[in-house]
């Protein structure tokens, strides 16, 4: 199209003039054309940041000495992992382009970094999105911690607040469990090395780790957006949890963690269980233990108190009114003892639960005795009771017979 | 100590007698005898917590393996 344009000149005596659009369109193909104005580089400080609603950024980078006018779309703006804001010191990319309605040059922004951290985030945004295409951080992945753990694990620094925190707060409210902490270093180049070597000889020996770091500069926790270490910590054998810098900070460790705490010491909460909860546990199914064998020696005394309206034998009576006074003291005793006393009671329960299996109806007929039961099973208890040709069956120890009454209301 | 007094062991024994004599369906004589194993559970729970002292050692990496020494981060 260029061409066509500048070869028009083949009347010379009457050169004809171009459109503003014609020639808004020349320049922007020009630029468009030139590989030194695509994929540039620049650096300079952001100003009149007006974002819209529709997510487009425009601003202007400026250096003392010129200016530029540019636009970030709303897609390359979503990827940033930030806001343009004035004043910022930036490398943005982009391609130089023309925006025609206003003739002014403009830089097509498609990535901006902080000219300071530029290479960090840019490897920080690599990485994560490497691993979340790869479903590290999927939240299928995250392992559910143990209850009740034996050994916890600590990979931190040796020295300092966090790593003292994190014990303090194990020993306060989870002492069964030992603590084992594998020094690692915390920043600098041979952080990353370090902490997996540190967390590979203690995911044999625990049942969690606590990954840890205390809050620091984005430069001082640059190790924690390792990929070696993410990788380490996704394939560890134990649940991990991360707790790096403050609140805020996240880093690619605490995305690929099985569970993410907002500090050391929260950390160290989250992978314990609390001794006064667990007493609190221990006590309670020590009620229910209580209650339930008083529940049972209440329906025990019931049959007992049935067993002896119906049975006429006078001695066998008073052995079971004896036996009830007896049960209920200790029913009284039991009342009014704590769970912790009641095991001092426990011949007398001993002595209870046999008399009881004496005086069960079982045992009864074990002694020889038979029970007379009409047929919907009420038992008959007088001779009074039953009528000439009344069918009832005899129960024995070890079955039943059916008998009919032949002659009745004679007394014994 | 630590070993044969495992608070995990213990707790959840002491849940299932409860959960046994819960139940009802138990003879008298072995309910007794749930609820008194039950008692020494709860006993030996309770006595786990309060007798536990934190053990916290520190793993380092030697030329000859690794070696645990106690730790200490006062």
């Amino acid at each position: 199209m260029a061409s066509s344009l500048l070869s028009h000149g083949r009347a010379p005596e009457a050169p004809r003039a171009l459109t503003v659009t014609e020639l808004t369109r020349l320049v922007r193909d020009t630029l468009r054309g030139n590989p030194l104005m695509t994929r540039v580089l620049v650096r300079g400080e952001t100003s009149n940041v007006q974002a819209l609603p529709s997510g487009r950024v425009f601003f202007t980078l400026r250096d003392p000495a010129a200016q530029i006018a540019c636009v970030l779309f709303s897609s390359d703006a979503e990827g940033l992992g930030f806001d343009v804001e004035d004043g910022m010191d930036v490398v943005a990319s982009g391609d130089v382009d023309l925006f025609t309605r206003r003739g002014e040059v403009q830089l097509v922004v498609r990535g901006i970094m902080p000219a300071g951290v530029g290479a960090f985030w840019a490897s920080y945004q690599r990485t994560r999105k490497k691993l979340a295409a790869e479903g590290l951080f999927d939240a299928v992945r995250k392992r559910t911690l143990p209850a009740y753990p034996r050994r916890i694990g600590v990979v931190t620094s040796e020295i300092g607040a966090v790593v003292h925190d994190i014990v303090t707060i194990l020993r306060r409210r989870y002492p069964l469990a030992e603590v084992v902490v594998a020094p690692a270093l915390v920043q600098g180049p041979d952080a990353p090395a370090s902490l997996r070597r540190a967390l590979a000889v203690i995911a044999n020996r625990v049942d969690v780790v606590i990954v840890a770091r205390g809050g620091g500069s984005l430069e001082d926790l640059w190790c924690f957006n390792d990929e070696g270490l993410a990788r380490s910590i996704a394939t560890c054998r134990v649940p991990v949890v991360s707790a790096i810098g403050h609140e805020t900070d996240v880093t690619i460790v605490d995305f690929v963690a099985d569970v993410r705490a907002a500090t050391p010491s929260a950390a160290a909460e989250i992978v314990s269980p609390d001794a006064a909860e667990l007493n609190g546990k221990v006590s309670a199914a020590g009620r229910t233990l209580l209650r339930e064998i008083h529940e049972i020696l209440e329906a025990g005394r019931h049959r007992i108190r049935e067993l002896g309206e119906r049975m006429s034998a006078r001695g066998l009576r008073r052995g079971v009114e004896a036996n009830r006074a007896l049960l209920e003291r200790t029913h009284a005793g039991l009342v009014a003892l704590g769970p912790r006393e009641v095991g001092r009671h426990r011949d007398r329960l001993d002595a209870l639960g046999r008399r009881l299996d004496v005086l069960s109806p079982l045992a009864t007929l074990r002694r020889g005795y038979a029970i007379a039961e009409r047929e919907d099973g009420h038992v008959v208890a007088r001779a009074g009771d039953v009528a000439v040709g009344d069918a009832l069956a005899v129960r024995f120890q070890d079955g039943r017979i059916r008998v009919h009454v032949e002659r009745g209301g004679t007394r014994a | 100590m630590s070993e044969e007094a495992n608070f995990e062991e213990t707790f959840s024994a002491l849940e299932a007698n409860v959960d046994a004599l819960s139940r009802g369906d138990l003879p008298l004589e072995r309910a007794l005898a749930v609820f008194e194993e039950g008692l020494a559970l709860y006993r030996r729970c309770h006595a786990i917590l309060a007798d536990s002292e934190q053990r916290v050692t520190k793993l380092i990496a030697t030329a000859e393996g690794l070696t645990e020494e106690p730790f200490s981060s006062e």
